[in-house]
């Protein structure tokens, strides 16, 4: 989840993810390095005493100011797109999971085996229990095995909405009459905070997204559980 | 039923990838599977065969079909109102 005055992104859950954020650190990098540069070369500017009055041209400083930015620009491109297609490869899921938006809540659907679907509302913060999170909490986690390929299939009930997980690197509309689909892999087990992303009306900001990765038997056992309940 | 459909129906996960739908909208997907299901049912039924290679179908579009989607479209179906054709 997400830590006050935290600056970069929240740790990794999924591989995705972990891709995303170096890649990240790369690109920010060049950035800074960029920035340094040309800040010390202002800097440097600003405080001489030296002047020349009749340059004209310099075939060397343009041959570099060219190359250079090429090169940079080049080295962005190639694991921008390789992190683009990786994202995009076919993947053989072994679970489909429905996440459906409304407002204000989400509903989880099962449905590979038997028919298993329930509702995940925020827990109330006069309802929180001591250690748990303020407005990131639900009261029924979507629960996942690790390590496995998960489709997701998002859509909506009523207006837009928008399921995030940060930490998975998961974002998708939930759009009314749609059916979008995104894929992710838990690689740790672990608790997953995320907010729905597209206003939504009044309690938009109170309708989390908790995603719980358990080892396969406690999500076979969760999900026996549930059948029961429901 | 031909052995290969039945063991591909024992071994079901879940819905695999179909070329047909590669994209993030798989409204069709769902759909097309909801449709080929009653299709292959109606067609099988109305020569007396066994309907259970439609089977198939039924496990993709329950896998893929939000709940209140199948529900509307059953509904419609048994008061004729579903736009589908079948």
């Amino acid at each position: 989840m997400a830590h006050p005055s935290q600056l970069g992104f929240q740790d990794a859950a999924s591989p995705v993810m972990e891709e995303l954020l170096h890649f990240h650190d790369h690109a920010l990098m060049i950035v800074f390095l960029i920035s340094t540069l040309v800040l010390y070369i202002i800097v440097a500017m600003v405080t001489t005493k030296l002047t020349n009055k009749f340059i004209l041209d310099s075939q060397e400083i343009e041959i570099i100011w060219t190359l250079l930015p090429a090169i940079i620009l080049i080295l962005i491109a190639l694991p921008s797109l390789r992190i683009l297609y990786l994202m995009d490869e076919i993947n053989d899921p072994h679970l489909t999971i429905k996440a459906m938006g409304h407002q204000w809540y989400w509903s989880y659907e099962y449905t590979d085996y038997e028919d298993l679907g329930f509702d995940s509302y925020m827990i109330p913060t006069q309802d929180l229990a001591p250690g748990q999170f303020r407005l990131l909490e639900a009261d029924h986690r979507m629960v996942v095995p690790v390590e496995s390929p998960i489709r997701i299939l998002i859509s909506a009930e009523d207006v837009l909405h928008s399921w995030a997980v940060p930490s998975l690197g998961v974002k998708m509309d939930a759009v009314p009459g749609r059916l979008n689909q995104t894929a992710f892999i838990a690689s740790r087990p672990g608790v997953f905070y995320g907010q729905c992303s597209e206003i939504c009306g009044a309690n938009h900001s109170f309708m989390p997204i908790v995603v719980e990765a358990v080892p396969l038997e406690h999500f076979e056992n969760w999900s026996s559980l549930m059948l029961e309940d429901a | 039923m031909s052995d290969a459909v039945q063991e591909k129906i024992k071994n079901y996960r879940t819905a695999p990838f179909d070329a047909r739908f590669p994209n993030t909208n798989q409204t069709r997907n769902c759909f097309q599977n909801y449709l080929d299901f009653h299709r292959c049912n109606k067609v099988l039924s109305a020569k007396d065969q066994d309907t259970a290679p439609c089977d198939w179908y039924r496990r993709v579009y329950k896998s893929l079909c939000p709940i209140s989607w199948v529900q509307k479209w059953n509904d419609q179906i048994e008061a004729g109102s579903f736009p589908g054709k079948i």
